[in-house]
């Protein structure tokens, strides 16, 4: 499958032209709020009409301002998340469920109703009204709902954005889930950059309205150039390593190329693979194996990329078996280490620095 | 029941059918206004709003008169109509229409007040899921505001049960043919010794009017309740 989408749209004060394809797998869209995330979502949806644009959903034309090609929202075989889950309050969960289902009926490969309602663990909840459910419970309905509409393609605008930091724990697990045992594609909006590091498989990155970056995720998140629209305090490279083995006092060891990782234990089989965001602040660079030291986590690499911001920090991306482990240093400790590329060094993490919501399953 | 004479009996059941056809009648009419008016931005919606409106604050005398230089028998529209056998002046069906006209701003906007409370985004929610426009309002729109409409019917149907201008003017008070509850009241008390049947009738108007407004807003209530399912 693939989705490609261009849109030109004019806000009072504020311009949206981009452009992007997505292949199969999450394509997370990227960018502050107001960068025009929304927009792009509701063109694909066809619940807003751009000035301008395409939309195309494996080579199916669904809105072409050229030719004027406009498929209506209900006929575009797209499933929709909201940020505040919109489930029916009048209807049971059972009925909200079976609401999209009713009107996919006749179409193939409608996905079962008990494997969706096992995928999110929402059994309990079939019989109550949206309003006796919480705000994690309404997002899995919301989900399952859009599943069982037997959509090409599922947009998820912000759906975790409404919920506080433990519900939002809940739900990730259940998105891993569905990206890796449904074979939908899935545009994925975020602001946050622990949910995309754990979802996605490409990212888009838009600001004010324009594309600012789109590719591989691990690319993207590893690229010391990206300034990110949030900032360089929330940049970091995505790592994926394999489980081996969990040990007694509360860690799980991983396998990452030569070395080795050491996380807060993880609720998974050895063999997963696992995929972990390291933040670039928390990571300390040595230019000789460091001993006596309280951290776990070191990996040997080498310097690929030293690249200057505006303040007094240097990004810094370290090649680790083919991965990218991304660290922010003092132009300082740069030149105190002279630290140039091609050169051997050891990336060093904390393992209490790498928060649970940084770690998930990896699909790919 | 022998404590009503045939005349006022008559002009109780008379009361009721011309009431319950009147408010049967214009709820399509007032759903589909009520949604326009809500919903669409047209050429032309301040005049449909002020025309919906109209008799509510015109004189209903001046209504009933209206209603009788464009569907008297012979005025043009009323001259057409009649071409199909449908007869409004001095007729009861004349009595429902009346009715109806003067009770259908209240059902507008009791409808357009529930409208107005549904979150369109809800619809575009049901849209996404695959319902086209039509299957929408039938399985989301008109759930939501169903308590709204039953408020806006029974409303409807007290005030057709009381409308007395727009009537006498547009159909006369003929009894047992177009004398309703209001009217027939008038009339004893136009005529002496006529008190007694009038304060009967007046025992009955009062009761239908009071159990028409506690029935609503308990209806209104439950089928709320229902419908945000809490």
């Amino acid at each position: 499958m693939t989705l490609s989408v261009t849109v030109k749209h004019r806000f009072s004060g504020f311009d949206l032209d981009v452009g992007f394809d997505a292949p199969a797998g999450v394509t997370a869209l990227f960018g502050r709020s107001g960068s025009g995330k929304t927009t792009v979502v509701q063109t694909i949806a066809g619940l807003l009409r751009p000035t301008a644009g395409q939309v195309t959903v494996n080579g199916k034309t669904l809105f072409d301002s050229a030719t004027g090609v406009w498929v209506p929202p209900a006929k575009r075989r797209i499933g929709y998340v909201f940020q505040e889950g919109r489930l029916f309050p009048h209807l049971s969960v059972h009925q909200n469920l079976r609401y999209g289902a009713w009107f996919a009926k006749r179409r193939q490969g409608a996905a079962s109703f008990n494997h969706v309602v096992d995928l999110l663990g929402i059994a309990p909840l079939l019989e109550r009204r949206p309003a006796a459910l919480s705000g994690g419970e309404k997002q899995r309905v919301a989900i399952g709902r859009a599943l069982l509409s037997a959509p090409d393609l599922l947009l998820m605008d912000e759906p975790l954005a409404a919920l506080d930091e433990a519900r939002k724990l809940e739900i990730l697990p259940y998105l891993e889930r569905l990206r890796d045992e449904t074979a939908i594609p899935m545009i994925y909006v975020s602001h946050t950059v622990a949910e995309i590091a754990r979802l996605a498989t490409t990212i888009v990155v838009l600001n004010d309205g324009k594309l600012l970056r789109s590719g591989p995720a691990s690319e993207v998140l590893g690229d010391p150039a990206i300034p990110f629209p949030l900032g360089v305090r929330r940049a970091g490279a995505l790592l994926t390593a394999q489980v081996v083995a969990h040990h007694d006092d509360g860690l799980s060891e991983l396998a990452i190329g030569a070395g080795r990782l050491y996380l807060p234990l993880i609720n998974a089989a050895a063999g997963t693979r696992i995929r972990v965001r390291i933040a670039a602040q928390d990571v300390v660079l040595a230019t000789r194996k460091p001993d006596h030291i309280s951290a776990l986590n070191i990996l040997k690499g080498r310097v690929a990329e030293v690249r200057e911001g505006d303040g007094p920090g240097v990004m810094v991306s370290v090649d680790v078996d083919g991965q990218t482990v991304l660290a922010r240093i003092t132009r300082r400790s740069r030149d105190a280490l002279g630290l140039r590329v091609e050169m051997t060094c050891y990336a060093i993490t904390k393992s209490v620095a790498i928060a649970r919501d940084d770690i998930g399953i990896s699909g790919v | 029941m022998d404590w009503l004479s045939p005349q006022e009996w008559d002009a109780v059941a008379l009361s009721l059918r011309v009431s319950l056809w009147a408010t049967l009648c214009s709820l399509p009419f007032g759903i589909f206004i009520a949604y326009a008016l809500s919903r669409w931005q047209f050429w032309g919606k301040q005049a449909l709003n002020g025309l919906v409106h109209l008799p509510l604050i015109l004189p209903p005398v001046v209504t009933g008169y209206l209603l009788l230089l464009s569907f008297g028998t012979q005025a043009p529209l009323g001259g057409f109509l009649q071409d199909f056998g449908i007869v409004f002046a001095f007729r009861w069906t004349g009595a429902a229409l009346a009715a109806a006209v003067m009770g259908f701003p209240l059902m507008v906007r009791a409808i357009r007040l529930s409208l107005d409370a549904v979150d369109p985004k809800l619809e575009q929610a049901a849209a996404t899921l695959g319902a086209s426009p039509l299957w929408i309002f039938v399985t989301v729109t008109l759930p939501l505001i169903l308590p709204g409409v039953i408020v806006g019917t029974i409303l409807g149907f007290a005030k057709a049960m009381g409308e007395f201008g727009a009537t006498i003017t547009f159909v006369s008070n003929i009894p047992g043919q177009t004398q309703t509850l209001p009217t027939a009241i008038y009339g004893f008390l136009q005529v002496p010794g006529g008190e007694s049947s009038a304060l009967r009738l007046v025992v009955i108007s009062l009761i239908v009017a009071l159990s028409a407004l506690i029935l609503s807003e308990l209806l209104a209530a439950r089928v709320a309740r229902k419908v945000r399912g809490t």
